[in-house]
């Protein structure tokens, strides 16, 4: 053998390693996708409106604490929408000092004055986008944590769509929907509310008259305490004593005096520290355990509590399980909204995966079969060019962390196709070149030589077409676009260089060939 | 081994066949889908709800029917899925108008009434897809840009690897690919899905592999013969390789035609593009993709000859 031959050989066998070692054993490296071991498909909507409401709130509230302190005197702050927040009464002669305010304090805040007394606060346009993207971000990391917890192997947790706001949740292999879309979906925000009157039967009479609950506080609705199906109402202190945020630890635990399941939390120092001196000032008074606004019970505070607290409810032990979960992995900054869903039985998904298989196998069969007959020898060569190509396409998407799904399996099905087509090209120039009077020798050379760019032409705007349909794939056309991209580069490889590589190895000892098995 | 050696088919000749062929089938497709109000697309694209159910034995459809048919599902198709062996059944519900809430209403509403129907024939095993209103939407829109977007970036590959007009007869010829594969779908009656698209997407970059292989020898050819005409070349072309054309397609058809005989119910969709794509695509290049490049060399000879005509007689005055 030649030394170039010798380094050839050295190359390719080293290729084969490299891939062969990424993709072996295959069932191990390259993970099913979804639609053929089952599992759930989550496409979710985050309100991000939500957010931006609760920043606006809480602005509302600042803005009113430095308008006192700078005694800068106002009738009203009102935010009717969203990222909007209207004052109104203000001392016409503060007009400056106004200004000045919310341009050194609310920077991210545009102010105008539609009228004398009156200003209108609005969000500005990079800000509202910080907090979009920021809530998004929070929430794929809260629901991460969250599915973590629920012990899911390989799931895929990212953002999705061009709008920014929505995210995919992918579980594969976890087959109780209702239990992981509640999981996932519960937004989870606990807080410790004091009481000042409740529990009444109705919002009118805890309102006495007025038109709305008086400043700083606000009527919650609660689930009664009695056992009895009717909802009852709470009139509640606005500003929470602890939040989820406060947490340490939850976990489900079992109450003592009725033996029901419950949950127990843990506060973190600052917190408990907030909790005691709250309880300690107000004790013999309701404290109200409020859940996603709803009061879960309204225990009344017999003494100062230092770190640890309980929320009861009537819950199954699963629910307490999951509730001590989703308060660990805290509170979503904004509610979801499902607007996608797929699941995948098991059993289902076997069957899929049998019929593809069987396919391949089918379709492998049949153009080996072709190949050996049409070409005899060399059909040889292009066997052993595809077999390559198949270990080098599952070794680099094993080695890319891609799962095989059905239209992969169709990716694979095709690159097989193409493939051929390469030698085929190659195989008939060789054939024209030969009847043209050539020897072997030159007829290989030559045709190799001459289908070299008609080979990148065609591969090249396939893999055009094949980074499109990934650009815009969703899940499974993603799948075959990334067996198809990475099957073309393959097939470059094998059938220009491994089969030209094939035909010298076999020319290569005999001084005169005078045919070929082609 | 040798099949069709050394033809010499004057393919242009018979371009008017051709394209009175395609003329016909292209109206056939369109007649069909007209007289079917539109393309059908599945549920990617539009909304609603599908229950894949697997049961213990065989699951009789009727009475399916009946236990779906008093509930507030609206109307529900229901079909046999895939080999019968498997006992498998695709309910079908669109979303109701005055549903709202959670999504998945409908599909809990009919796994509910078959769990609680079916108490000797158990329901084994079951699948769902429910799709929103807002995702369709988008997908329809990603599918048409996407395809769009191929198209030209094909256009524009091959216009400055080979010429401009290449790459106008290649992007004309996957066009008609693309229509004459959508009637055939509608047809036979199957739905645009996701896997559908990328059906086409690929069947897309099937047909301009297949054309270009053929101009990168009309390419080659000029250099050597340049005493023929560029029909000759085109018709040499295409005869020189013709069976590595019937070859590679054969091959390439034979895995997929597996893909849509054995592949399962999942799969059928897109492989039947498939398998009409790559016959319409090999088809494409010489009944498409030649005579449009040989019409327009014939266009500007004429205009060269025409414009050699006007200036002839002026020339005289200007001197």
């Amino acid at each position: 053998m030649k030394t170039n031959m010798k380094w050839k050989a050295l190359l390719i066998a080293l290729v084969m390693m490299v891939f062969g070692w990424s993709m072996y054993p295959p069932q191990e490296k390259i993970p099913l996708g979804l639609d053929l071991r089952g599992g759930i498909h989550l496409i979710m909507k985050v309100n991000t409106v939500d957010a931006v409401r609760a920043v606006t709130d809480e602005t509302v509230d600042a803005l009113g604490t430095l308008l006192d302190d700078e005694s800068i005197s106002f009738q009203a702050i009102e935010s009717e929408e969203p990222a909007q927040i209207r004052v109104s009464g203000l001392d016409i002669n503060q007009d400056q000092a106004f200004r000045a305010l919310i341009e050194t304090n609310f920077l991210s805040w545009d102010p105008t004055r539609p009228e004398p007394g009156v200003w209108e606060l609005r969000m500005r346009a990079a800000e509202l986008n910080r907090v979009r993207e920021e809530t998004v971000a929070q929430a794929i990391e809260t629901i991460r944590r969250r599915v973590d917890a629920l012990g899911v192997a390989e799931p895929v947790i990212a953002p999705h769509g061009d709008q920014g706001d929505q995210i995919l949740v992918q579980l594969p292999g976890f087959d109780d929907v209702a239990r992981a879309k509640e999981i996932i979906r519960s937004t989870a925000k606990l807080e410790l509310k004091l009481v000042e009157a409740g529990p009444a039967a109705s919002r009118e009479q805890l309102l006495q008259g007025r038109e709305q609950p008086p400043s700083g506080s606000e009527i919650l609705p609660g689930a009664s305490q009695t056992g009895a199906a009717d909802q009852v109402f709470y009139l509640v202190e606005h500003v929470p004593v602890i939040t989820g945020r406060d947490l340490k630890n939850a976990r489900q635990s079992i109450d003592y005096e009725t033996n029901t399941p419950n949950v127990s939390f843990t506060l973190q120092p600052e917190g408990a520290n907030r909790f005691r001196r709250a309880t300690q000032a107000n004790l013999g008074r309701q404290l109200a355990i409020v859940l996603d606004g709803q009061v879960m019970s309204s225990p009344v505070i017999q003494s100062a509590i230092y770190d640890e607290g309980q929320i009861t409810g009537r819950f199954t032990l699963e629910e307490a399980q999951d509730l001590a979960l989703v308060l660990r992995s805290g509170a979503l900054p904004a509610s979801l909204e499902y607007q996608e869903e797929r699941t995948v039985g098991p059993s289902l998904g076997a069957d899929s995966i049998r019929s593809g298989v069987t396919a391949s196998l089918v379709g492998l069969a049949a153009v080996v079969l072709f190949l050996l007959v049409y070409y005899r020898l060399s059909g040889i060569n292009a066997v052993v060019a595809m077999v390559l190509n198949l270990v080098m396409l599952l070794g680099a998407m094993a080695y890319f962390g891609a799962t095989l799904t059905l239209p992969g399996i169709a990716g694979v099905i095709l690159t097989i196709g193409m493939g051929v087509d390469s030698n085929v090209l190659i195989f008939e120039r060789i054939k024209e070149e030969m009847r043209g009077g050539k020897t072997p020798r030159t007829a290989i050379s030559a045709g190799f030589g001459k289908v070299f760019w008609t080979i990148f032409d065609t591969h090249l705007t396939s893999l055009v077409a094949a980074l499109i349909l990934f650009q815009f794939g969703t899940g499974p056309v993603q799948g075959f676009a990334v067996t198809l991209s990475i099957g073309l580069l393959a097939n470059v490889f094998t059938s220009i260089f491994v089969s030209r590589f094939l035909f010298d190895l076999i020319l290569g000892g005999r001084r005169q060939v005078e045919a070929l098995s082609i | 081994m040798d099949i069709l050696r050394d033809t010499h088919i004057n393919w242009l000749k018979y371009r008017w066949y051709f394209f009175s062929i395609s003329l016909v089938l292209f109206l056939v497709g369109a007649v069909d889908i007209y007289r079917k109000g539109g393309l059908r697309y599945g549920i990617d694209f539009s909304e609603g709800t599908i229950v894949y159910a697997k049961f213990e034995n065989t699951p009789e459809i009727e009475s399916i029917r009946q236990a779906l048919a008093n509930s507030s599902l609206g109307e529900v198709i229901i079909q046999r899925y895939d080999q019968p062996s498997l006992n498998q059944v695709m309910i079908r519900a669109e979303r109701q108008a005055e549903q709202t809430g959670d999504l998945d209403t409908a599909a809990n509403q009919i796994l509910d009434t078959l769990r609680e129907r079916y108490q000797e024939n158990r329901l084994v095993d079951s699948s769902t897809e429910i799709v929103g209103p807002v995702v369709g939407q988008e997908l329809r829109r990603k599918a048409r840009n996407a395809t769009l977007l191929a198209l030209a970036a094909m256009l524009i590959y091959i216009g400055l690897r080979f010429e401009f007009i290449y790459g106008v007869g290649a992007t004309i010829a996957v066009l008609h690919d693309v229509l004459l594969t959508l009637g055939l779908l509608s047809l036979f009656g199957y739905e645009i899905s996701l896997n559908v698209i990328a059906a086409f997407l690929t069947l897309v970059g099937y047909s301009v592999n297949d054309t270009i292989v053929i101009f990168d020898r009309v390419r080659e050819n000029r250099r050597f013969l340049r005493r023929k005409s560029l029909d000759e070349i085109i018709n040499l072309a295409i005869n020189q390789n013709l069976r590595r054309t019937l070859l590679t397609a054969g091959a390439t058809f034979l895995t997929v035609l597996s893909l849509y005989l054995v592949g399962g119910e999942v799969l059928r969709s897109f492989s039947f593009v498939l398998v009409v794509g790559i016959i319409v695509g090999t088809y494409s290049t010489l009944a498409i993709a030649s005579p449009v490049v040989s019409w327009w060399r014939r266009v500007r000879e004429k205009r060269t000859l025409d414009r050699a005509k006007t200036e002839a007689p002026a020339a005289p005055r200007a001197s």
